[in-house]
């Protein structure tokens, strides 16, 4: 999502760089940057010169994206710079002292310009853009009811959206733009509302009789996948964004849960209980036939999500408890990742935010990132909070 | 429910026949049944990566009947005493009536029957051990399934309502076997005229 576009979001982080590879080392041959030649490998990395939350926020950042924060002696890079009043630093090949990046920031808060430090070194050394700047959504439970929250992705900054005193749970972003699709029983049965986050506006866009539940919204932004029970048991059915256009696409008795779009728009991946057993299938958005997905070696697929890039679904099986899981998407071996439910995936492709503790006790969100098998938890609220959604 | 037919297959495709287990009481045809289904990861052969199964139409006597519109409870009043001994309650993961909880849903269309005025919402709960958004269709299948024996038993489908909370309403917060059976479950709530 285009955050830094909009009024909502605290003031532009300006990078300035500051020129400092080009003083002095013009003569220097062109250095080569290896990248990620195995990308489950983590990336050996030092950080100096930063102090309290700065330095905090720079290790937590870079370990989510698959570095691993190490003494100057065992690291391939280092990072070197400082925090006073505001963020600036350099990344180097600690070997050659070759420097890769030199920047300074301002404006916004000191963990907004290091998280944009963050995607900076991100970049340079793996030519993927990083995910620190992004935002997540949530449900947060306060007991007898929930409300939806946003937050920076590490669980930081939350803001409360609904405040309904009522169950608010599914959100799902609007694609690049500030706007939320979510599932609230405010007006005493489940609907679901669209919300524009900069005005407030919340508009319907399903109360039929029965259940509506589990939106999801199209990449695109133009439709919303979505479960209801209006013609007497809970299928998929998708509609437009404004709710018009409203097409049922499954028909089985024992219904469907847990919508999700493909990058393409062109296919939707959810649960369906039609041969008898609770299982991940796939339909062309535009209606078809169902399709089972393979998911050798996980059994229990719900909650399926499927990656930006195309290639993976990622899903939470049942086996005893909550696993995380993730599939190619034409289906066959599941890969079981980690304990926990509800997987999001990052703009990258790469890191997953999901839900811990999901049995016993308070629930937490945590960050998942799939090459290394890494799990770092977000910032605990109080509440217990779930089902979180990835700003893309 | 489980599948109408598992076979196992053993050894080379080949065969012409593999070896089917029959599981009792069920008389589907098994033309278009897929080898190794319903058990994920213990299928022996190589099939296509996705596959497509037909999706079950139902029977003509087997359609679902839809919802009413839900502006014929507008204004009505919401009496949860009535039927608060009346609350079923169901096996792990299933949304099929137990045989033990009929007779407090035939309580509950005697009532209906007496009291033509009113209608009825039935509410639908999970216990925590399924997915948020699984056990919201889960509760929704609970009260869909009270609300299809009540049409048997001769109530109007257009005095029914459903309601599905997931596990979001439990009433034991435990987290143990004990309180997992009670929240799941069917909540019926009588709604009165003005």
């Amino acid at each position: 999502m285009k955050m830094n576009r909009t009024k909502y979001w605290a003031s532009l982080i300006l990078a300035v760089n500051l020129c400092f590879s080009l003083l002095g080392q013009t003569e220097q041959p062109k250095i080569v940057i290896q990248k990620w030649v195995d990308p489950s490998k983590e990336i050996p990395i030092s950080i100096s010169g930063f102090t309290g939350e700065v330095y905090a926020t720079l290790k937590f950042d870079l370990e989510v994206m698959g570095c691993k924060v190490v003494s100057s002696e065992q690291a391939s890079y280092s990072v070197e710079g400082s925090n006073n009043g505001n963020v600036q630093g350099r990344l180097f090949i600690a070997q050659t002292k070759n420097q890769l990046l030199g920047k300074a920031y301002s404006g916004g808060t000191l963990r907004d310009q290091t998280h944009a430090f963050a995607d900076d070194i991100i970049f340079a050394l793996t030519a993927v853009k990083g995910i620190a700047q992004t935002k997540i959504a949530f449900k947060v439970d306060f007991g007898s009811t929930s409300e939806i929250f946003i937050s920076d992705y590490d669980g930081f900054n939350p803001i409360q959206v609904t405040r309904d005193n009522s169950i608010a749970s599914a959100p799902s972003w609007v694609s690049g733009k500030m706007m939320l699709v979510y599932n609230s029983y405010k007006s005493g049965f489940p609907d679901i509302y669209s919300h524009e986050l900069n005005t407030g506006i919340r508009k319907v866009i399903a109360q039929y009789s029965g259940s509506n539940i589990s939106p999801a919204v199209s990449p695109d932004g133009k439709r919303v996948a979505m479960i209801l029970s209006k013609a007497g048991s809970p299928n998929l059915y998708v509609a437009n964004i404004d709710g018009t256009g409203l097409q049922r696409l499954t028909t089985t008795k024992e219904g469907e849960s847990c919508p999700c779009w493909s990058p393409d728009g062109n296919t939707i991946c959810f649960t369906s209980r039609a041969s008898g057993s609770t299982a991940l299938y796939t339909i062309s958005s535009t209606g078809g036939q169902m399709k089972r997905l393979q998911t050798i070696g996980a059994i229990n697929g719900t909650e399926p999500d499927w990656s930006p890039d195309g290639k993976m679904i990622a899903f939470t099986a049942q086996m005893g408890g909550f696993q995380i899981c993730i599939v190619p998407d034409e289906g066959g071996e599941a890969q079981i990742l980690t304990a926990g439910a509800d997987p999001s995936w990052a703009p990258n492709s790469r890191t997953i935010i999901f839900t811990r503790n999901t049995v016993r006790g308070t629930r937490s969100l945590s960050l998942l990132d799939v090459y290394t098998k890494r799990v770092k938890d977000c910032n605990r609220m109080k509440a217990s909070c779930s089902q979180p959604v990835w700003a893309k | 429910m489980v599948l109408a037919v598992v076979s196992v297959v053993v050894g080379c495709k080949r065969k012409p026949q593999p070896p089917l287990t029959y599981i009792p009481g069920v008389s589907k045809p098994i033309t278009n049944e897929v080898a190794g289904f319903g058990k994920e990861g213990t299928t022996g052969i190589e099939t296509d990566k996705t596959i497509a199964i037909p999706i079950p139409l139902p029977t003509t006597n087997e359609v679902a009947t839809p919802l009413a519109d839900r502006d014929l409870i507008e204004g009505m009043i919401p009496d949860r005493d009535t039927f608060k001994l009346n609350i079923i309650y169901f096996d792990f993961d299933r949304s099929s009536i137990r045989t033990s909880e009929r007779s407090k849903l035939d309580a509950i269309a005697k009532v209906l029957k007496s009291k033509t005025e009113t209608k009825i919402q039935i509410e639908g709960h999970c216990d925590e051990r399924g997915t948020e958004e699984y056990n919201r269709t889960l509760g929704e299948r609970r009260a869909l399934a009270a609300r299809e024996y009540l049409i048997r038993s001769g109530i109007n489908a257009d005095r029914i309502f459903t309601i599905s909370y997931g596990e979001d309403k439990p009433a034991d917060p435990g987290h143990n076997e004990e309180a997992w059976a009670k929240n799941r479950r069917d909540e019926f709530i009588l709604l009165l005229p003005k």
